[in-house]
């Protein structure tokens, strides 16, 4: 009570007497927060303290140092130099990379997948869009983790045996095992079809603009997409003839237990690559109908008054405004599939969960630090993911003048 | 205001305080009545539960043995299914008061990871399981196969081991749960199934057609298999290492769950001790007297654990090999009770 007495005082007019501190909010304020911070640095150091003691009468390794000790176990895929005599560091980038690959492929993915079923869902065709909902409706409802088994363990068991793998190709195999297909080794020379392919990049970017400024002055339209296609693919060919196709193939052979050599796609890669876009596609799906339906029906009807046809109505009105109310949940999902690859542990992909946290925290023993670090990576690549889309999604705010 | 702020410091320092300093695993197992055992998922013949829930197996029987030792009950005790991957953990933080999970001795586990093995209770080896179509009679005939195997094993090291030694190619394939990998090799997904030669015979009566797989001869490591206990309380662990001793001890005398009651009239000093009519064995790991009679009582000897879990009779059928007492030609020692 005497605290509003004295804050009616005041607010009536200018204190006529000093305040006691210890009934002064500010200072009151102050003191609380003072407290509170103080509490809170306690209580983090008696943690590490108590950690740090315990670690240490049950005479536990801590430390970092095992990163470069000997790992000793092998690894299934190594987008990188990787062998049983790497060091436990060298495993950790591996099974970073394995998720990154996994994670990256999936958002593609479960990207184009999932806008072509929320176009497909408001389709006036009743088949089309029925086929649709049934989609989302099942892949949005079962748990991620029995998708996983469903694609690993069904479609393995579907695939015929190494000896009697499917050929679409005189140099493809599919199998059990997985997919094999010859491997692209470049020679010497091959860098000037990276050149050629550079140029063409930057050149597209430059042609684009152009056609954009000669648009809005002269109203005139150019076909920016073929030529860039044509572009992309005409200067790195003209590149590679000109130093004479600077490229050779490693082709898959079959050996005795199975295929080797040539490019492999493992199948837990691939069984996690479908079980994560598909599942994910079907959020994405539902949030490309909200964001389509956000968009006024007037908008459509202004763009087919004015002559345009219904593929460049949503590609050029609708679209580009459903996109602001898209971008915002595209992004939690994207950050979704990148957690959830972490359940590949299950099928024996060797992402960061298998490897890292599960062979090499099993075999040095250090929780703390191996979680401590794996949880760091997953904040890491969720907030780069955040940041990146962030800043797609200022580029594609609506700019107010 | 001030007077709650000082009450929950005050209650945060005495929790701390307490958490500082842990009382020892015996009195906290004599606290809650019964002792919590980390065990594998599902391993016939070493510990697996039926339909009703119950678990029994030769790692099992450890578990209860303590028990016994401890409360005068083989069922006094609690289990934890443990994946390979997280029995350490488990152990470390408290989780269970003793992993009994078909857990290799190594160095570096009885070092770096802050724990103690108590004992042998299954001496054992790394094996290879394939299929009979595949013509393989022998593991160096194995270079570019893929294995199926577990995460977080010795098996995952010494099968790396043994490929680099011979200088052999191989793909792995490393599962988190045993019945994946068993899922992965039955359908065709490796050529080669190695874990432990126990763990194959226990896996094989899970596949399909047992039948139409092979065991090779080659063993490739040691897999001394062992209870093991947090390292630093000793008292703990010298309970859990004697009565595992005990159990050796009381089939070397012909002691057994049957006769263990009459045998406080035998004339064997030896005997006697075991079974508390003489000495105080018991009481100086801090237990009741009769407790090494109790968890004999509770589970048999030895080789009565060994004949009802993994023995011939069973669907495992292993053969005694090294696990045969050491007077009979195997290497099953105990030190003596005295």
């Amino acid at each position: 009570m005497a605290d509003s007495s004295t804050t009616l005082n005041r607010s009536s007019g200018p204190p006529k007497t000093k305040v006691a501190p210890w009934n002064d909010p500010k200072v009151r304020g102050f003191f609380f927060q003072v407290v509170l911070l103080v509490a809170l640095l306690w209580f983090c150091w008696w943690l590490f303290a108590n950690t740090t003691a315990n670690l240490e009468r049950q005479k536990i390794a801590s430390g970092f140092d095992f990163l470069g000790t000997t790992a000793g176990f092998g690894i299934i895929q190594t987008p990188i130099d990787y062998s049983e005599t790497s060091t436990y560091g060298r495993a950790f980038m591996v099974g970073l990379i394995n998720t990154l690959i996994v994670s990256v492929i999936g958002c593609v993915v479960a990207t184009v997948l999932g806008f072509l079923i929320g176009v497909a869902r408001l389709s006036h065709n009743w088949l089309v869009s029925r086929l649709a909902a049934v989609y989302i409706e099942i892949f949005r409802n079962i748990p991620l983790l029995l998708q996983i088994f469903f694609w690993y363990f069904v479609v393995l068991r579907l695939l015929p045996h190494p000896r009697d793998s499917l050929r679409p190709f005189s140099d493809v195999y599919i199998n059990v095992r997985g997919i094999f297909t010859p491997n692209p080794v470049p020679l010497d020379g091959f860098s000037v079809v990276v050149i050629a392919f550079v140029v063409a990049v930057v050149a597209i970017v430059f042609l684009r603009r152009w056609a954009t400024r000669r648009q809005e002055s002269t109203g005139q339209t150019f076909p920016v997409f073929w030529t860039s296609v044509g572009l992309l693919v005409l200067l790195p060919l003209i590149g590679a003839a000109v130093t004479g196709f600077p490229m050779t193939w490693e082709y898959p052979k079959a050996t005795r237990f199975s295929i080797s050599g040539g490019f492999t796609i493992y199948p837990e890669l691939a069984a996690m690559v479908m079980a994560l876009s598909v599942y994910t596609a079907s959020f994405i799906a539902e949030i490309v109908r909200a964001g389509i339906l956000a968009v006024s029906h007037g908008q459509t009807e202004a763009a087919h008054s004015l002559g345009l046809r219904n593929g460049p109505t949503l590609r050029l009105v609708i679209i580009p405004q459903a996109m602001r109310v898209i971008i915002p949940p595209l992004t939690s999902q994207y950050l979704n599939l990148t957690k959830n690859s972490s359940l590949s542990a299950a099928i024996a992909y060797p992402e960061l969960v298998s490897v890292f946290a599960g062979t090499v925290l099993n075999q040095t023993g250090q929780a703390i630090e191996v979680i401590g670090i794996t949880m760091l990576v997953y904040a890491t690549i969720s907030l780069s993911i955040s940041a990146g889309m962030n800043i797609y999604n200022k580029k594609m705010a609506l700019v107010e003048r | 205001m001030r007077k709650l702020i000082g009450t929950a410091i005050a209650a945060t320092a005495v929790a701390g305080l307490a958490f500082g300093a842990q009382a020892s695993t015996l009195d906290d197992v004599k606290a809650k009545g019964h002792v919590q055992c980390g065990v594998s998922q599902g391993l016939p013949g070493f510990s697996n539960p039926d339909e009703k829930g119950n678990w029994s197996g030769l790692d099992v029987d450890v578990c209860r043995a303590v028990a016994a030792a401890i409360f005068g009950s083989g069922d006094a005790v609690k289990f934890t299914p443990l994946s390979a991957k997280e029995r350490f953990t488990a152990l470390q933080s408290g989780e269970v008061d003793l992993l009994s999970r078909n857990t290799t001795w190594t160095l570096s586990r009885d070092t770096a990871l802050g724990l103690d093995f108590t004992g042998v209770s299954y001496y054992d080896g790394q094996g290879f399981m394939v299929r009979k179509d595949l013509g393989v009679k022998s593991a160096k005939e194995l270079s570019g196969a893929a294995v199926c195997t577990n995460t977080g094993t010795t098996t995952e090291l010494n099968v790396a081991d043994y490929f680099r030694t011979n200088k052999m190619d191989y793909k792995v394939v490393a599962f988190e749960k045993a019945d994946e990998v068993v899922a992965a090799y039955d359908a065709g997904r490796c050529d080669v199934y190695t874990t432990d030669q126990s763990g194959i015979a226990a896996q094989r009566t899970k596949l399909k057609e047992p039948g139409a797989h092979i065991i090779l001869p080659e063993v490739i490591s040691k897999e001394p298999l062992g209870p093991a206990v947090r390292h630093g309380d000793n008292q703990w662990g010298d309970i859990v290492r004697w009565t595992l001793n005990a159990l050796i001890t009381a089939e070397e005398f012909g002691v057994e769950k049957g006769n263990v009651a009459s045998m406080k009239d035998s004339k064997n000093p030896e005997i006697r001790r075991l079974v508390s009519a003489e000495g105080t064995m018991c009481e100086n790991l801090g237990l009741q007297p009769g407790c090494f009679a109790n968890a004999i009582a509770a589970v048999g000897n030895y080789g009565e654990v060994f004949e009802r879990n993994v023995g011939p009779s069973t669907p495992l059928g292993l053969g005694r090999g090294l696990n045969e007492l050491w007077s009979k030609g195997g290497i099953m020692y105990s030190p003596p009770f005295r």
